[in-house]
């Protein structure tokens, strides 16, 4: 029973992975080349869909930016060479990743930014909490002492 | 007054994040990275049979001209055509047309049942023109200058106020 329960989800598990890769389109015959295409496939935004990466995505343009993967790749360029090449054309938006320089700066800074302030107000409660009690006044004195009279 | 602190931050993010939810920005419509840059190199088939082919040369023409990539199966561009029209007919602006993923006869019969406004038409039948134009879908519009250089592209159809808002003045800057 077990068995059987086992080789039905296999079945499922491989026909999902089959849906994963774009039925139509052949992968390159390098399996390392075809690995790197398909690395950097996920790199790239599809510019009809938006949130999803050229490699998920089943929109036409999608398929066609797949295939100029590919083909770079296919002729010799090195990731960075098809990166460029994307933003050539489509800009900094065709990456999922925003790069880092002076226009990202902020982007890439506010996380720290917003732990520093956090950072800085616990550090000022602290402070405040912690701060030594002034000594009582004369008159607190007196009036303590008083008090502790009545009581008795 | 410390204790409404975390009121107003949150409220101040909670304000942030509905205006920018609520404003329709379209990333697509970010400047291209091709404004400012020459017209990438291409030469495409023309739609006239036995014309000569379509080459970034007929861009330098020294006067501002229209690039307008469009489609018979694209619906938007139907949309715009009657604004493409106006452009070549009345502000008599070149306007050159790129039929993007689109079989002849069918640019052919769009072209035929709407009215021609281009001066010439290419055929990019296998869209890869329009990826070097950044193209990410039709229509789209880019306005180049009498020496062949992008200045300005419009994403999507040219419709509502598109046309005098934000295309004239374009091309006006550079007649």
């Amino acid at each position: 029973m077990i068995r059987y329960l086992v080789l039905v989800f296999s079945v499922f598990a491989f026909t999902l992975a089959v849906h994963a890769v774009a039925v139509d389109e052949k992968p390159l015959a390098d399996p390392v080349q075809e690995a790197r295409a398909r690395a950097l496939m996920k790199e790239f935004r599809c510019l009809v869909c938006q949130n999803q990466s050229i490699e998920d995505s089943n929109a036409e343009l999608a398929q066609d930016l797949r295939m100029i993967v590919r083909e770079r790749i296919a002729l010799g360029d090195s990731s960075d060479n098809v990166r460029a090449y994307m933003v050539d054309r489509y800009g900094d938006w065709v990456l999922l990743r925003p790069p880092l320089k002076s226009s990202t700066y902020f982007l890439w800074g506010s996380p720290f930014l917003v732990v520093l302030i956090i950072l800085l107000v616990v550090m000022r409660k602290r402070r405040s909490a912690a701060a030594v009690p002034q000594p009582l006044s004369d008159d607190e004195t007196a009036r303590l002492a008083q008090l502790l009279e009545d009581d008795t | 007054m410390q204790r409404f602190v975390p009121l107003i931050v949150v409220a101040v993010l909670v304000m942030l994040f509905l205006g920018m939810m609520l404003s329709d920005r379209n990333p697509n419509e970010i400047d291209s990275v091709l404004i400012g840059r020459p017209a990438p190199e291409f030469s495409l088939p023309s739609l006239a049979e036995g014309a000569a082919p379509l080459t970034t040369a007929d861009l330098k023409t020294g006067e501002p001209v229209l690039v307008n990539f469009f489609a018979s199966w694209c619906v938007p561009c139907r949309a715009e055509h009657e604004n493409l029209m106006i452009l070549a007919g009345k502000y008599r602006v070149p306007v050159i047309g790129i039929a993007y993923k689109n079989e002849a006869d069918k640019a052919r019969g769009f072209l035929t049942e709407l009215g021609n406004p281009f001066s010439k038409t290419g055929l990019d039948l296998d869209g890869r023109v329009g990826i070097d134009w950044g193209v990410s879908g039709v229509p789209e519009t880019f306005l180049i200058d009498g020496e062949g250089v992008i200045r300005y592209r419009h994403w999507g159809p040219i419709v509502g106020s598109s046309l005098e808002e934000r295309l004239l003045p374009q091309l006006e800057a550079l007649q």
